[in-house]
């Protein structure tokens, strides 16, 4: 056991173990054979390429590594993220390193009154979708695109925005929308139009901001600062815990430090 | 999908054979006996990472010196600069800003908020693009006292108790007193926060809070905070961005003050001098530097950058030999490697196996400990289990939740790892998974005080760059807070400060030198090369035929 461990994949580098199974893959068209169960961003590092473009989070959420790919003697072309696609064999592959977007400048300020209005003028095409659904089907997250587009393009903001929450930002999208809409910085807006206009604010939070700007705390937290250790862990160790499920606005039992 | 392998799908049979026994005793409420504080002591120090002495070494030079850390941190600080000083023309900036930001994750875009909000030029630059970090990848939410039955009060106990009473009082006062700004300053911007219909934010319990205050938008929290502030920072003339320009030497003036630095096309292989009245470090942590071979949950980009720029620079570190270890990460399928798995499916009941499907330790110990137990049984005892791409684990027995719950419990309770496994092709709920220790976050790092300022002057830092606002351990929920409240202390703070500072002085680096010359007599004759700038995952067999 000990010698095995020396052989040890070591951080995210792979090292597959004698008589692991090798398939052949194309990268840009070029042929590497690569241990199977690999992801296509572990099986490009396997063949040698270090990533310095395409490679983000490594875990499916900053969007970096979009991918094109077809399996030879099929037609199809298909999408998804590297960092979460596992290879198969035959698989002819190309990553997106970058797309170019439209991405007007703007100010929050202007989405207060109509802000239906006001994204109509910033984003003319996006109400020229042709609705042929491309969007939705290249996209990696499984977000119907093309509907939060059209509801876009109806005023259903609050909707769009919800529909579009899981967006990683990839650009799969635009990059193949024949109506030329950058779909995903269209969304970005309009989320943050949801969560600035069209969601009620919290109460709590103003008067909250509002204590902590009287500068209420700071006496409490120099007199937690300057307490010696051993009083400060009697402290803790008899702080109230707020139940699992009480219900909202719940309120302890000394409310001397609130 | 395939799932499991074949190989794996026989060995999952031992699991298989030893469940209902595991299932009956679990039913009448006996477990694996949890160890003795004195085995806990004993285990930790010979498995524990941060405890083994092996793997760590003495810091031969700079600030630090003295001090033992793990080889792979001392190494990047006893570390050669990229560049040769006197090749580089200093006489003239390619490129002049009022404050140079270098990190283009939550902490840096928040400094350079604050600081156009002030009315100064601001250079972002970034080593990847504009948002890749570890902000990004926070799922689990931020934490900050906005309820009226909690208090900032509250908020700095529980910080304090998680890190074990070593964090700096002032940093943590800081970082709880702003924290209702931080949730404000995000929901005006457009954050989408989960809320009650009348607008109350929602807010959950995290691992060592006392009142509810994890507040988080869907399960991708962090991304969501990210794309909104990068947004708003697309809309500010006064921020240019620079991306794949990543900082490779800070520079300094003959007063002794750090006045820009030296940006690094990773494409064109290009040198930039950036002058600057002042600047802020938020280059994020070291998690790809995969302390001891671990895997990690960090993104690619995180390789202490901002550490071997300052520490060159005579700046201290603290805390640097804390590492936080999540016990279970998964290694299988290769595409989940370093996923979390939450410490919550051990709380519902799944029980940690070796490759026999025996049982090895008491699954609720703290993390660190819980830790040990697994890198025991594999490395010690040798009832790991070989995954095909040569990764070692054990398994975490989730089929055992439904049997003790209920049919669909793990779906209900664990719907995104039930579906991130589902992916590719595995059931957690029939099937265990394959688990073991990864790399999560780094709790040390640059000295600074309540302000993000350093001992250099002119040079700030904010965010997992930075040590001693988590002590030796973070709670969760607390590392998004710490990069939205340094970030913008530093913007804020940085900005005054260029209003006072004149621009005068030669720019040089000769700090670079007078720190390869301390190299040089303690006998470092082939320290590497740092920053590091990406990790090499390139196998053996290509890098044999590289000649390199």
């Amino acid at each position: 056991m000990k010698e095995e461990i020396k052989q040890l994949s070591v951080g995210d580098k792979t090292i597959p173990p004698e008589g692991a199974k090798m398939i052949p893959i194309y990268i840009m068209g070029r042929e590497y054979l690569v241990p199977e169960t690999l992801t296509i961003l572990k099986a490009v590092e396997y063949a040698g390429y270090q990533y310095v473009r395409g490679c983000g989070c490594r875990g499916g959420i900053c969007g970096a590594c979009g991918v094109y790919y077809r399996i030879m003697g099929d037609y199809r072309l298909r999408s998804g993220l590297a960092c979460q696609t596992v290879i198969q064999p035959n698989m002819v592959l190309a990553q997106l390193p970058f797309f170019p977007v439209n991405r007007p400048g703007y100010n929050m300020e202007d989405f207060r009154d109509d802000p239906h209005g006001a994204l109509r003028a910033l984003y003319p095409e996006v109400f020229k979708c042709v609705g042929c659904g491309t969007c939705t089907r290249v996209c990696p997250m499984d977000i119907d695109v093309m509907d939060y587009i059209a509801l876009i393009k109806r005023g259903n903001l609050k909707k769009a925005a919800e529909k579009s929450f899981d967006c990683v930002m990839c650009g799969l999208c635009a990059s193949r929308c024949p109506a030329q809409i950058s779909q995903f910085t269209a969304a970005m807006l309009v989320r943050r139009i949801n969560g600035r206009y069209l969601t009620p604010k919290a109460q709590h939070l103003k008067k909250r901001k509002e204590e902590v700007e009287s500068g209420k705390y700071e006496v409490m937290l120099k007199e937690l600062m300057a307490m010696p250790v051993e009083a400060l862990k009697k402290l803790y160790m008899e702080r109230e815990r707020e139940p699992d499920l009480a219900p909202p606005g719940w309120m302890p039992q000394d409310t001397s430090h609130l | 999908m395939s799932g499991y392998t074949p190989e794996l799908k026989e060995l999952i049979k031992r699991v298989e054979a030893t469940r209902p026994q595991r299932v009956e005793r679990a039913r009448r409420g006996e477990h694996f006996p949890p160890l003795s504080m004195e085995q806990r002591m004993e285990w930790l120090k010979r498995y524990h990472p941060d405890y083994k002495e092996e793997g760590r070494k003495e810091v031969r030079v700079g600030p630090n010196k003295g001090d033992v850390l793990p080889e792979e941190i001392v190494n990047v600080l006893e570390s050669r600069s990229r560049i040769e000083p006197e090749r580089i023309d200093l006489g003239r900036a390619d490129l002049e800003t009022d404050i140079l930001i270098i990190g283009g994750g939550g902490a840096g875009t928040a400094a350079a908020l604050m600081a156009d909000n002030m009315g100064r030029k601001v250079i972002l630059a970034t080593k990847l693009r504009h948002g890749d970090s570890n902000t990004i990848m926070a799922e689990g939410g931020i934490q900050a006292a906005t309820q009226e039955g909690d208090s900032p009060y509250y908020h700095y106990l529980d910080v304090m108790g998680g890190g074990h009473f070593t964090n700096k009082p002032e940093l943590v006062a800081a970082l709880v007193n702003d924290a209702p700004l931080i949730i404000d300053w995000l929901e005006d911007m457009g954050v989408m926060f989960n809320k009650y219909p009348d607008g109350r934010l929602m807010t959950r319990h995290g691992g060592g809070t006392c009142r509810r205050r994890m507040h988080s938008a869907g399960d991708m929290t962090g991304a969501e905070i990210m794309r909104v502030l990068r947004d708003e920072a697309r809309n500010r003339e006064n921020i240019k961005v620079m991306e794949f320009s990543p900082a490779v030497e800070l520079l300094l003036d003959r007063k002794g003050r750090c006045r820009g630095a030296i940006l690094f096309n990773l494409e064109t292989k290009e040198y930039y001098t950036v002058k600057a009245r002042a600047v802020i470090l938020a280059t994020g942590g070291f998690g790809r530097l995969h302390i001891q071979g671990f895997p990690t949950t960090n993104h690619y980009g995180a390789t202490a950058d901002g550490l071997v720029l300052a520490y060159r620079a005579g700046v201290r570190t603290c805390f640097l030999e804390a590492t936080q270890y999540h016990p279970t990460g998964a290694v299988y399928p290769e595409q989940n490697v370093g996923l979390l798995i939450t410490e919550k499916v051990r709380g519902l009941g799944a029980q940690l196996l070796n490759v026999d499907g025996e049982e090895f330790c008491f699954p609720l110990e703290p993390r660190d400990v819980e830790s040990a137990c697994i890198i025991r049984e594999c490395l010690e005892v040798g009832k790991g289990i070989m995954t095909p791409t040569g990764r070692i684990g054990v398994w975490l027995d989730s089929p055992m939740i439904d049997l003790l719950h209920g049919e669909g419990t793990v779906k209900k309770e664990l719907p995104a790892k039930y579906i991130q496994f589902k992916r590719y092709g595995i059931d957690i709920s029939k099937e265990p998974m394959l688990v073991y220790p990864t790399l999560h976050y780094q709790n040390g790092g640059i000295e600074i005080n309540e302000f993000g300022e350093t001992s250099l002057p002119g040079l700030y830092a904010a965010g997992e760059v930075t040590g001693g606002v988590h002590g030796k351990n973070r709670l969760m929920g607390n590392s998004l807070l710490d990069v939205l409240v340094f970030g913008r202390r530093t913007g804020m703070k940085a900005s005054e400060y260029v209003g006072r500072v004149k621009d005068e002085g030669e720019l040089t680096l000769e700090h670079v030198e007078r720190f390869h010359e301390e190299l040089k007599a303690a006998g470092i004759n082939e320290a590497p090369v740092a920053p590091i700038l990406l990790p090499d995952y390139t196998p053996d067999h290509v890098r044999a035929r590289q000649f390199r």
